[in-house]
């Protein structure tokens, strides 16, 4: 300890770079790289620099009185000479957008103003121990090498913050605005109006009937989308794998074409097929004597067909992946139950079953979320229909990311199909955090 | 004896139950199909196999419609999502595959959890971002919105990756072989399963995507297959229920022979993504 005081203490008399150097780039960025002779490195620095002053002072005063008052002048007719003319006002969305970018801009280069400091810091204190900084060229080749995962983690970054991260934040910002086709900009200015629309949907009459309907039911078609998916696909397994089957790839192929059959092609076929006038399901019934049943146009048989609808594209893929995981249970296991002289139906309950389960746990998880957000499904086949007139702009098969649909594209209603948007983001990141707590993946980076 | 004999008559039921589950199958695509070559136009028939052949709808895709047009349009957009996008989706799972770095944990669950957002909810907001840059009703707004998404799908890859023994990169890394260097020469050759799949999920996706294509592709000069196809049939006075199925052919075949052909591999991508569950 003394000794770490007292080598402190000389190399504090001998010459203090890393307090000079981070006292300058706190001045500016860059000057603290100059002074450590790290020329390319300050010039850089000090461009960045420039550019960070000038969007604090020229665009970040705007950007924030956008993003407060989204706009204060309204699109107007106005009299120019003789005439009135449209004037176009502030545009409420474009101000948000625009003050978004600019915050996150203003974020990212704190940010770099921060590393430049600590960079200064520590080449100071290399230089106090007698070292020589690193030239640009050996700069270069240390981020090459050394910091390579980020270079390569650049760009997919890029694209995933332009491209979903930017507009989550803008719909969430949308949820507390007023933002509905009857308000739209540029022709209105949009205003903050806080909480009032999660409370509309929590406890307006008609929206809170609507929403807790349509929740029920996603959560119900999840359930029993990804149960009867799950357990289909481990039938079919069992049946093909059996050791005694012949053409076993025959009959995989054969089940794996429906999973392979373009998702919007196979439901609008079955969305034919179960027409009830005109498809051929309901004639076969007939001609088996039984009535037409109505599959799409009453609520419960409507959701029933969802269901087989969602069955016929879904078990081929867990067949595949319970396939995946049979073949990898140690045959051994087997050979001793049989030893035993177990029956196939204990070797299937007590081997099989508790292995693949646990392989798959995750991945059911995974599935039912997805379910729960399965829009194709639900948009091609019923597209939410039949209408039910108690609903708040959904009909009975609606789930929520359906709803969400109708609400924004259909009818305009953006700060609503926001809110539903927040509920869903809130429900789906509980399971996602869950699960990624659970799986391997993570345990494994725990420990090392 | 006994024994013996109950095991064959389950045998026979298994096959009864397998022929059952593959004519459940296969029945819709079979019906589509057999409704191409039907003379007519309408969704009624009264059997399934038609009673005269015709190609007539298939020629009328390439007279009445633009399907052709909508092919090139469909294969320009997939093939430049695939490539950009497979690549987008294997660099971030190398990344934290192979990599350990500060941040790498909260990126990986950032990642995962955005993956989960259904992509659309957040399509006005990709739709005015769009317009800012001036890029609506152009096929490169759909393609960068599609490769933008990929690499929330990085899990898989990561997965895979996983599975490659760390002291072969380690022993490359002795001999001094740079990182592209072992990425593309020792890696990669080992990934082919999971290339594949990756690609092939792209390609798929972006093939068969019809909402965030519907959105942004407004003439019909950039119309895609999914776009066209859906109006064809969702049009109020859509009749033409014959055309529609040789459509639904058209563009069937070839990603349904693709998910055949690469059936092995497949089948080894998703248990390679199952193991590490």
């Amino acid at each position: 300890m003394q000794e770490l005081i007292a080598k402190q203490s000389k190399s504090g008399a001998t010459k203090s770079y890393s307090t000079i150097a981070t006292i300058l780039s706190v001045l500016a960025m860059g000057l603290g790289q100059l002074y450590n002779r790290q020329f390319m490195k300050g010039i850089i620095l000090l461009a960045v620099h420039a550019i960070t002053l000038y969007t604090v002072i020229f665009k970040l005063p705007h950007a924030v009185w956008g993003l407060t008052t989204l706009g204060e002048t309204q699109t107007q007719l106005k009299k120019v000479g003789r005439l009135y003319q449209q004037v176009m006002g502030d545009h409420s969305v474009f101000l948000m957008i625009e003050g978004l970018v600019t915050i996150f801009a203003v974020i990212l280069l704190l940010w770099i103003y921060v590393l430049n400091i600590k960079d200064s810091y520590r080449t100071g204190k290399l230089r106090e121990q007698g070292g020589v900084p690193n030239t640009f060229r050996q700069t270069v080749s240390f981020v090459l090498s050394y910091r390579f995962p980020y270079l390569i983690l650049a760009l997919p970054l890029a694209g995933v913050f332009f491209f979903t991260i930017m507009p989550i934040v803008f719909m969430i910002l949308i949820a507390f605005t007023d933002y509905t086709s009857k308000n739209m900009p540029p022709a209105h200015l949009l205003n903050w109006t806080g909480f009032d629309a999660f409370r509309d949907v929590f406890q307006l009459k008609g929206w809170s009937t609507t929403f807790y309907k349509v929740t029920l039911w996603t959560f119900l078609w999840a359930i029993l989308a990804t149960l009867t998916g799950y357990f289909g696909g481990f039938g079919a397994a069992l049946l093909v794998q059996q050791k005694r089957i012949r053409f076993k790839s025959f009959w995989r192929t054969l089940f794996i074409l429906p999973y392979a059959i373009p998702m919007f092609v196979s439901m609008l076929i079955l969305q034919n097929m179960f027409n009830g006038q005109f498809g051929p399901v309901n004639q076969y019934l007939e001609l088996m004597g039984f009535d037409r049943i109505p599959w799409l146009s009453d609520p419960t048989w409507a959701k029933v067909t969802l269901v087989i609808a969602n069955f016929w594209v879904a078990f081929p893929v867990s067949m595949l992946m319970i396939i995946g995981i049979m073949s990898t249970i140690p045959k051994d296991m087997y050979e001793a139950a049989d030893i035993d002289g177990a029956s196939s139906f204990q070797k299937t309950r007590l081997i099989t079953f508790p292995s693949v389960m646990y392989s798959m746990a995750p991945l059911i998880i995974m599935s039912f979320v997805g379910n729960m957000n399965n829009f194709n499904v639900i948009f091609l086949l019923t597209n939410g229909n039949p209408i039910n007139s108690d609903l708040q702009f959904a009909g009975d098969t609606d789930i929520l990311i359906t709803w969400l649909y109708k609400l924004s594209m259909g009818y305009g209603q953006y700060n609503y199909a926001s809110v539903i948007g927040i509920i869903i983001f809130i429900i789906l990141s509980v399971f996602a955090i869950w699960n990624v707590r659970r799986t391997k993946t993570f345990k494994e980076d725990t420990s090392s | 004896m006994s024994r013996k004999l109950r095991g064959s008559v389950w045998l026979s039921i298994s096959y009864v139950l397998l022929a059952v589950i593959g004519v459940f199958s296969v029945y819709p695509a079979l019906w589509v199909v057999m409704s191409s070559f039907r003379t007519g136009n309408s969704l009624f028939s009264e059997t399934l196999f038609p009673t005269a052949f015709t190609l007539e709808h298939y020629a009328n895709l390439f007279n009445k419609y633009d399907f052709a047009l909508w092919y090139t349009n469909t294969l320009k957009i997939a093939l430049t999502t695939t490539v950009i996008g497979t690549v987008l989706t294997l660099l971030p799972g190398y990344a934290f595959s192979i990599f350990r770095f500060t941040g790498r944990k909260t990126m990986m669950s950032t990642l995962m959890v955005l993956g989960l957002f259904p992509g659309f909810m957040s399509m006005i907001a990709i739709f005015i971002l769009l317009n800012l840059l001036n890029l609506l009703n152009t096929h490169l707004a759909v393609i960068l919105v599609y490769t933008a998404g990929a690499p929330l799908f990085f899990l898989f890859a990561k997965s895979y990756f996983d599975t490659i023994p760390k002291s072969l990169v380690e022993a490359a890394r002795i001999d001094g072989a740079g990182h592209l260097s072992i990425f593309f020469r020792i890696v990669m050759p080992l990934s082919t399963p999971l290339i594949v799949y990756t690609a092939l999920s792209i390609f798929a996706g972006s093939f068969t995507d019809f909402l965030f294509a519907k959105l942004v592709l407004r003439t019909p000069e950039t119309k895609t297959l999914a776009v066209g196809l859906f109006d064809m049939i969702s049009a109020r006075q859509a009749t033409d229920f014959t055309s529609f199925a040789a459509g639904c052919v058209l563009i069937a075949v070839p990603i349904t022979f693709l998910f055949i052909l690469l059936q092995r591999l497949l089948t080894e991508g998703l248990t390679a993504g199952a193991e590490k569950g």
